[in-house]
């Protein structure tokens, strides 16, 4: 804790300047989600179908392709700051503290990269014939 | 935090009485680690599925659309428009707003029926195009 009142502290205005990042970050990716999800759900639904072919091909679009890597990114960066909170209430042991960070910090890469892949790989290739 | 345990917490989750505002409180929490868990990785498995090729997907679409997919998705579903209904709430009480008593208890209560809402709109929506 640095010097200084309060609401300075809250603010982010100590010496590192951003003591209010993780809660900033979450917001601007709530925002993120709210877009970009209720934009998925619209789009789902008002699909011809949702076959492998339909979905394929509408995701070959890169104006379906882009929107959709950056909700991936969005969600896995929401939900590593959420359940970060989580775990730091609820786990109080030190070291599992760390290890279910470690887990945590593992799962949102490696989920929001697995996403990315994925659409990155339809955009590019297209429906595969069987 | 390691506490003693000679050292009592006050009794705060068995004391009080329960109220709109500590249920959409803690649905939040409820309704953010599941989507963050069954929801992401459902999501990931769709779209992993779809870039394997139409076997995979086909395996995909047989899980979600048995009674289990469906009732999971469905699930999912009133999940994350709680999470968005009770996150909208989040930004108003963010701003210094809605703090007064009636009004709080007020908004509580329409996060969740207008998550129910939403979610019934949309399932209707659905079944009734596959009719």
């Amino acid at each position: 804790m640095g010097t200084g009142t309060g609401i300075g502290r809250v603010r982010g205005l100590g010496s590192a300047k951003h003591g209010a990042h993780h809660w900033l970050a979450q917001r601007y990716t709530a925002v993120g989600n709210l877009l970009l999800v209720l934009w998925l759900v619209f789009s789902l639904i008002s699909l011809p179908g949702l076959d492998y072919e339909s979905v394929v091909s509408w995701i070959h679009n890169p104006l379906v392709a882009v929107p959709l890597m950056l909700m991936v990114v969005s969600i896995f960066m929401h939900l590593r700051l959420g359940m970060q909170v989580m775990l730091e209430d609820y786990v109080h042991d030190k070291g599992l503290a760390f290890f279910s960070m470690l887990v945590l910090n593992f799962y949102a890469f490696g989920g929001a990269a697995a996403g990315v892949f994925a659409i990155a790989k339809i955009a590019f290739i297209g429906v595969v014939k069987p | 935090m390691a506490r003693s345990n000679s050292r009592p917490l006050s009794p705060h989750l068995t004391i009080w009485k329960w109220g709109p505002a500590m249920a959409v409180s803690i649905m939040h929490r409820v309704t953010g680690n599941g989507l963050a868990t069954a929801g992401a990785l459902g999501l990931i498995w769709w779209l992993m599925a779809a870039a394997t090729g139409p076997e995979a997907y086909a395996t995909f679409v047989k899980c979600a659309t048995s009674p289990i997919g469906y009732l999971v998705m469905i699930g999912l579903s009133w999940f994350f428009f709680q999470h968005l209904f009770s996150g909208l709430r989040h930004f108003v009480l963010d701003m210094g707003a809605g703090y007064e008593l009636k009004n709080n208890k007020m908004w509580s209560i329409a996060t969740f029926i207008l998550s129910l809402l939403t979610t019934g709109f949309v399932w209707l929506y659905i079944f009734g195009k596959a009719l």
